[in-house]
């Protein structure tokens, strides 16, 4: 009895331990995110900057789950990439992404000043989210709105 | 019947773009005065502070984390700044359809649970928030009250670290009112705001 008990608590952690390797959302600073891109075996990567504050965002979030499944085939990755404060990581950004079984990478923001980073993403980016980041070889093309799937999927294919 | 109908409709629209992408003041520019209603039901415009050296305008709401994280720094800027010639006024830009959380009576609430020692102004129609361009929540515009009127000097940000934990932050709009106590121009006279856009109806 006391075997079986220790044995299904075994495979109930193993469970929730691969669960929660999959939906793991680690802090990344902007290099580190260079580096990920650069260092990544993917030709593209789209990179979308989201919240779990901000509304719109969580409206398109579904569209990058779309694309990149819809086209697993191919080299590209999709980054999730929030910006909501760090004190929330725990509370907030690690709750919203199990509830919402969010597949792709998902990090959070480690950049204390916007002032600074906004910049070194795209120096024409106001700051507002949601906002993409298309990279694809040595091309870079950045768009602060928010998109339909239609319209995800048409800058996608331009790249 | 029909030219008139389609002038109407042809003047709103053009009046509905003109709000989303109204032009946000800089430093130089004249500071427009207003008449709002305060959380107290009393009216408040630039004339309330007559001893005023200048004013710390504050667009902020009670629902962006950016302002919830911002709340106690503008209510030390007051604590600080008010006594000097400087008080804050907060204005909420956000229209209370588009964001529940923000409508009169929640602002009263928050202002008395806070103890607010500046004005919370409520902007109907969000006309203010469009004269004076404001984009986010927060969104600072420091002003100062000059022989040629009200003079916009720093737009932006409040200081460079919205979380509020990095001991080393730029503490931009603090910067900006010692500079004009001084006499002086601020140096750095404008910087990104940083926070949830400005709530509005949903077009139709």
């Amino acid at each position: 009895m006391k075997n079986k008990l220790l044995k299904i608590s075994f495979l109930l952690f193993l469970f929730f331990s691969i669960k929660g390797y999959n939906q793991n959302v680690k802090l990344l600073t902007i290099n580190e995110l260079n580096e990920r891109i650069r260092n990544g075996k993917d030709s593209t990567y789209v990179v979308n900057f989201w919240a779990t504050w901000c509304a719109p965002c969580i409206k398109e979030l579904p569209h990058f789950e779309k694309l990149a499944a819809e086209n697993k085939s191919e080299k590209l990755a999709v980054l999730l990439v929030s910006l909501d404060f760090k004190s929330k990581l725990a509370s907030n950004v690690i709750p919203f992404v199990k509830r919402k079984n969010l597949k792709n990478e998902v990090f959070l923001l480690n950049e204390s000043s916007p002032q600074e980073f906004i910049d070194r993403i795209d120096p024409t980016w106001s700051g507002s989210i949601p906002a993409t980041l298309f990279i694809k070889n040595d091309k870079r093309k950045f768009v602060e709105s928010e998109f339909t799937y239609e319209q995800l999927l048409t800058e996608y294919k331009k790249l | 019947m029909k030219k008139i109908i389609l002038l109407l409709a042809l003047a709103f629209s053009a009046f509905l773009s003109q709000a989303q992408n109204a032009v946000t003041l800089k430093a130089g520019d004249t500071a427009p005065d207003f008449k709002l209603k305060n959380v107290d039901n009393k009216d408040v415009s630039f004339s309330t502070f007559k001893d005023a050296k200048g004013y710390i305008v504050v667009f902020t709401c009670n629902t962006c984390p950016y302002a919830i994280g911002y709340e106690q720094r503008i209510i030390d800027l007051d604590k600080k700044f008010k006594s000097q010639g400087y008080p804050v006024i907060a204005i909420n830009p956000n229209d209370p359809e588009a964001s529940t959380a923000d409508t009169f009576a929640k602002m009263q609430d928050l202002a008395k649970d806070k103890k607010y020692s500046f004005p919370y102004l409520f902007d109907p129609g969000q006309k203010i928030t469009d004269e004076y361009g404001a984009k986010r929540t927060p969104h600072i515009f420091i002003v100062s009250k000059t022989a040629k009127g009200n003079v916009v000097e720093y737009v932006g940000a409040i200081d460079n670290d919205p979380e509020g934990n990095n001991p080393q932050k730029i503490k931009y709009a603090e910067d900006v009112i010692a500079s004009l106590k001084s006499g002086q121009k601020p140096a750095v006279t404008q910087t990104k705001e940083i926070g949830c856009t400005v709530k509005r109806k949903a077009k139709a």
